[in-house]
């Protein structure tokens, strides 16, 4: 009874908060929770659980020993700093000029911007296959032009280390160049035509209009795009491993390739995670700035 | 009086110049794919500009799998598009679902959702391809078509609740607070409110859940083994460093598997230029 009696308050003082008082969730969030659920589910099972089991993977001590004593290792920090130093700033540095082309006015630039999208539009393996039978030294048709006009044998365009991280660096240009610079040609036809103008009326020529006016009105979009194509660039993958694939002697792999050659090929997968993790002291940053960034860009 | 009439010409010059070496760095690569495909397999070593005797003969061969090295052509292609439509079907159901509920019914939890997504968005799919292997190897999925899907599926949902998130300011709220005050439920919003009025972001977000599946390779790759299942990018992809392939052929099979991405994107176009520029960047 004294028990019961006790218990009774209680009961009472919690059924008054469910009831009148704010709910644990509102009619609106419960449905908000249903529609969530698909997502929310996709999202534990297939992005939550491999990044636990990929930090479950990393916890093998042995797998940095093993990582860091191979001499590849080296080479391959080598070529990803190579490959988003020159890759990357070449990209965005044509992406920035080329944007000057593509926002003149006239039919014959509509039609070059329609052909220039192709190498993105179209898939990754049929265009890479066929730079790489275009780019074989022997038989291939660049150095058959080389040959024919100049009069001299080609270089080993990929089975020499330094020509096959340049190759793949133009592979790489050759087929995100194009997105990148529409994406800032779309930021400068956004910018109000008035603007020019008033900087015109000043006596300001086109170097200065660009100083003053284009590039301050873009340097947001161009700044957020570099660093997400530098961290897509990391994780590029095809541009790699279809033209070279990592060799000659796996002199040209990036971290990404690295990585998956260790797990699928040497059925290490540690040593993959391994390698891959040596990416995320520039991955993680560059994540968390860039997520600040677009949401802000998205609530304003 | 002579520099002023002769700068203009100098500046049309030079962007003819520059036109045309846009041109020719863009368009080389898909060049020798097409003059490869018509030249006679035996002749693919020559590395000409074009080819002696072009020939269709090879678009016979592969079209009939008339090859030992293309004898399932038209199951593999099959197989590419039984992926990315099955793909984009459930990048639809996810990323709309997730999208109403974070921008219409905004629960308190709708930062967090969202947040989750554009982390998802972000990091490179390469970096978790060994542990979602071994996770579809611990749920029985490894060999199936299904394992691909789900791949597709979990890489472009996030990209599209994004770009769903971002353009869903342009339905205005008011159409939903009238649609409640007649009494409709918030499924009956979602259906007959936000899924009609976000047509065009629709269409943009499938056209790229497509493309993203038909460019996949990596995943393919390695989830898929079994001749009669993998798709057309795996099967050019065991011809890479084989040079005794009839590469002619090959460039055949790219040329065909190239034209449906061309010809999606230049038909929605208009509505992928807003969705991309809206999903990647906005300043």
């Amino acid at each position: 009874m004294i028990a019961s009696g006790a218990a009774l308050p209680q009961a009472n003082s919690s059924r008054q908060w469910l009831g009148s008082g704010r709910p644990l969730l509102s009619f609106k969030e419960k449905w908000a929770l249903f529609f969530l659920m698909p997502f929310a589910a996709m999202f534990v099972a297939f992005v939550s659980y491999p990044i636990l089991y990929a930090l479950f993977l990393a916890t093998d001590r042995s797998a940095y020993a093993r990582v860091f004593a191979d001499p590849i290792y080296a080479r391959t920090l080598w070529n990803t700093f190579l490959f988003i130093a020159i890759g990357v700033m070449l990209k965005m540095l044509l992406a920035l000029g080329l944007s000057s082309f593509f926002v003149l006015p006239g039919r014959a630039i509509r039609v070059i911007a329609a052909l220039f999208i192709l190498p993105w539009a179209v898939p990754h393996i049929p265009s890479i296959l066929s730079i790489r039978w275009m780019l074989n030294s022997e038989w291939g048709m660049i150095n058959n032009i080389l040959f024919q006009v100049f009069g001299v044998d080609g270089p080993a365009w990929l089975t020499n280390p330094s020509y096959g991280m340049a190759s793949i660096i133009a592979v790489h240009i050759w087929k995100y160049l194009p997105f990148w610079t529409m994406i800032l040609v779309a930021a400068r036809l956004g910018i109000p035509k008035d603007l020019y103008e008033s900087a015109r009326i000043d006596g300001a020529g086109s170097v200065q209009q660009f100083r003053y006016v284009t590039f301050p009105a873009i340097a947001n979009v161009f700044l957020t795009s570099t660093m997400l194509t530098t961290i897509w660039s990391l994780g590029d993958f095809n541009s790699i491993y279809l033209l070279t694939g990592g060799g000659p002697m796996e002199r040209t792999n990036t971290l990404a390739t690295m990585g998956i050659r260790y797990a699928f090929r040497h059925a290490d997968f540690q040593a993959g995670i391994v390698t891959l993790m040596s990416a995320l002291p520039i991955l993680v940053p560059l994540v968390i700035v860039l997520t600040r960034r677009l949401r802000r860009n998205a609530d304003a | 009086m002579h520099e002023i009439a002769f700068k203009p010409l100098l500046r049309q010059a030079g962007l003819i110049v520059l036109g045309a070496l846009i041109l020719l760095w863009t368009l080389l690569p898909l060049y020798h794919m097409v003059i490869l495909s018509l030249t006679p397999v035996g002749e693919g070593f020559a590395g000409k500009l074009w080819p002696d005797a072009p020939t269709l003969d090879n678009y016979r061969i592969v079209l009939t799998q008339d090859n030992y090295y293309l004898s399932r052509f038209w199951l593999q292609l099959g197989n590419s598009v039984l992926v990315a439509f099955t793909s984009c079907v459930f990048v639809f159901a996810l990323s709309l679902t997730a999208s109403f509920a974070i921008t219409r019914l905004r629960p308190r939890f709708a930062g967090f959702a969202s947040h989750m997504a554009l982390i998802t968005y972000l990091v490179p799919a390469t970096f978790l391809a060994i542990p979602f292997y071994q996770v579809m190897g611990s749920y029985g999925l490894l060999g199936s078509r299904w394992a691909l899907i789900i791949t597709i599926a979990t890489f472009a949902t996030p990209y599209a609740i994004w770009v769903l998130q971002q353009n869903a300011g342009s339905v205005p709220r008011e159409l939903d607070e009238a649609a409640e005050i007649d009494g409709a439920s918030p499924w009956q919003i979602f259906r007959l409110v936000y899924l009609p009025l976000m047509v065009p972001t629709i269409v943009a977000v499938g056209a790229f859940a497509v493309m993203l599946s038909w460019n996949e390779y990596l995943y393919a790759f390695l989830l898929l083994s079994d001749e009669d299942r993998i798709t057309l990018p795996v099967m050019l992809g065991q011809f890479l460093s084989d040079d005794s392939a009839p590469w002619p052929l090959l460039m055949v099979s790219g040329v065909l598997y190239s034209l449906p991405p061309a010809i999606l994107y230049f038909l929605a176009r208009r509505y992928m230029a807003t969705g991309l520029a809206a999903g990647s960047v906005k300043g």
